[in-house]
């Protein structure tokens, strides 16, 4: 089956919005509550569902991310776990999966294994998250064969010809990292955000999608007036740490996704 | 710095083992500056920093020997310098700890993981990509992404020239060995690269072996690791069956890492270099041995060279001979090792 991603962002051009990628780490609190929370996501109306597969080395993550990956290892979650639960949940949802990782999970699979099992689950796209351009040619070739869409990183010093590759590389959207530095929260989005959707609008028709530091709906409406839609990790992250495994867990990651496209409203 | 480095010939070291052995020359890096090879990279790259207009310095630190070469680099240049450093390591390299605070570092206590040299670098390249405008990341050993590798063992490579040079003058002939401790790997790239087209001369990494050969119990990447990526490095690590990297363990902090040196596992797939490790018991007693016959406290690092040393040196007889990279002095060691051997207690003799 062909990536739902290209549809999820013709919608959210066609309704003229800013589209909402959402990022958690699958298996925090465990595994059972991420497909929960994964079904609610869905439902408050998020676009694209970025879904972390823990690894013991979260070196682009800030400390809520950390942690989040520290439970999530504990409560015993594994690629081919995350694997299992998008395959699992798959059919109950409408939006788009997309599977964030770090390289080395992947490869101890094998990157033809990982492709199958993803394919077979119904994934549309993967990010990983370090695997530098330069070296992701025979990957994104795997994930091209499978109809897994590719996902490239982009931050503000980010050179041209490197937006250039990730262009020609990416299929789904691209994801630009609106400052320097670690996931996490912050009061404001960074003034590098412009700059750098203006870079990668400059050389490609693709989808962008801004994240690092959105937590809030006033963040959303100004990414919104750069690129086709925000990223929220951190915060909503932050959110499912502490409602932990309590009874108003689905309710609250849901009410927070709502906040986010709606404001107060 | 104190370049060029001795060459020194052991003697009572050598007619103290059981059977003939090969003649054992040590590459004394512990008498360079700072008390470590440390300094031929620290000085490099903080160069490097100031010409690309750097006003500040992060980096990672095991032992501390980088910590303390790094901050001594950027009291020199002018550069402001934090190191990052496990809270495990730091409590058993107090006295480094000590003097990057004199040197005006800030000493950054890393809580995460196994609060040991890989959750350092976690936490120095997070800093890094942060602060990249202005901040420069010194990195320590032939490790993580490209070009780090690379330009760690070019500024290390000193240490292989002098010494072929050094020996041929002393021996009239290369070494049949060189033998040397393997963290990350850069004492050991440094004094295997002028060798490696000598292609009769043995290079041999000791890594350390730790308590026993179990997950979680040791550090020999290449006696039970996989090909895996690490902190920006394709190379062997010590991970488990999902990808996850284990934890790892030796006496030495600076050997107490789960991936070598991408150039490492290169030479070894080619044949060129061998590894093999060393325990925290064969280090000790090296340790001991080396300062009891011949007055040097080597670094614990630096002992697991020796440890091997003494065995090959045996195995080669009496008409070899072996180069060992003593690559950095023990004096950070000496609290934790009387802890293990039991020096506090009923030492003092009285009259």
């Amino acid at each position: 089956m062909a990536s739902r991603i290209p549809a999820a962002f013709d919608r959210v051009r066609a309704e003229k919005r800013t589209g909402l990628v959402t990022y958690v780490t699958a298996g925090d609190p465990d595994l059972p509550h991420s497909a929960e929370i994964l079904r609610a996501l869905d439902r408050a109306g998020a676009d694209v569902l970025e879904v972390g597969i823990p690894f013991s080395e979260p070196l682009a993550d800030g400390p809520v991310i950390q942690r989040a990956t520290e439970r999530a290892l504990a409560a015993g979650a594994t690629a081919a776990g995350v694997l299992d639960l998008v395959a699992k949940i798959r059919s109950s949802i409408n939006a788009p999966i997309v599977l964030f990782s770090y390289a080395n999970p992947i490869l101890r699979m094998g990157v033809e294994a990982f492709g199958d099992r993803a394919k077979a689950a119904g994934v549309d796209g993967v990010l990983v998250l370090d695997l530098p351009i330069e070296e992701a040619r025979d990957f994104r070739d795997a994930m091209a064969a499978r109809g897994v869409d590719m996902i490239f990183l982009l931050s503000p010093t980010t050179t041209d010809t490197r937006v250039k590759q990730a262009a020609d590389l990416g299929k789904g959207f691209l994801y630009g990292i609106s400052r320097l530095g670690v996931t996490g929260t912050r009061d404001k989005v960074a003034d590098g955000a412009e700059a750098l959707a203006a870079r990668i609008r400059a050389v490609t028709k693709l989808p962008l999608a801004l994240g690092f530091g959105v937590s809030r709906p006033e963040h959303v409406q100004q990414i919104g007036r750069w690129a086709d839609a925000a990223v929220v990790g951190s915060g909503l992250v932050g959110v499912i740490a502490e409602a932990g495994r309590g009874p108003d867990l689905v309710e609250r990651v849901e009410s927070y996704v709502r906040w986010l496209k709606n404001g107060d409203k | 710095m104190g370049r060029p480095t001795p060459i020194y010939e052991t003697g009572r070291l050598r007619a103290s083992l059981p059977r003939p052995a090969a003649r054992m020359f040590l590459k004394r890096e512990d008498l360079a500056d700072t008390g470590a090879h440390k300094i031929n990279n620290a000085l490099g790259q903080a160069l490097l920093a100031k010409r690309m207009g750097k006003r500040r310095i992060v980096a990672e630190t095991g032992a501390g020997q980088h910590g303390v070469a790094t901050a001594t680099a950027s009291a020199l240049l002018g550069l402001e310098c934090d190191v990052y450093m496990g809270a495990e390591d730091m409590a058993r390299q107090a006295l480094n700890v000590v003097r990057m605070r004199l040197l005006g570092a800030t000493v950054r206590r890393v809580d995460a993981g196994s609060k040991t040299l890989k959750d350092a670098i976690n936490e120095a390249m997070r800093d890094w990509v942060t602060n990249v405008t202005d901040t420069y990341y010194l990195l320590g050993s032939v490790l993580g992404p490209h070009p780090y590798p690379l330009m760690v063992r070019e500024f290390q490579a000193v240490i292989g020239r002098e010494a072929r040079d050094q020996i041929l003058k002393m021996t009239g002939r290369l070494p049949d060995a060189v033998v040397a401790c393997v963290g990350g790997g850069s004492n050991a790239l440094g004094i295997f690269d002028a060798f490696i087209p000598d292609t009769g001369v043995r290079l041999i990494g000791v890594e350390a072996g730790g308590e026993a050969l179990a997950p979680g119990r040791h550090a020999a990447r290449f006696a039970g690791g996989t090909a895996g990526v690490l902190q920006g490095t394709r190379t062997y690590v010590l991970q488990d069956l999902d990808g996850n990297i284990e934890l790892t363990h030796s006496i030495s902090a600076g050997l107490d890492y789960a991936a070598v040196g991408p150039e490492h596992a290169w030479l070894r797939d080619l044949g060129r270099a061998e590894y093999t490790w060393i325990g925290d018991a064969g280090a000790l007693a090296a340790f001991q041995s080396l300062s009891r016959l011949e007055g040097i406290i080597p670094a614990l690092e630096s002992a697991h060279a020796i440890a091997h040393a003494c065995t090959l040196a045996q195995e080669l007889g009496p008409d070899a001979h072996i180069l060992v990279n003593l690559s950095g002095r023990g004096d950070k060691d000496v609290e934790s090792v009387a802890t293990y051997v039991g020096l506090e207690k009923g030492a003092e003799v009285g009259v």
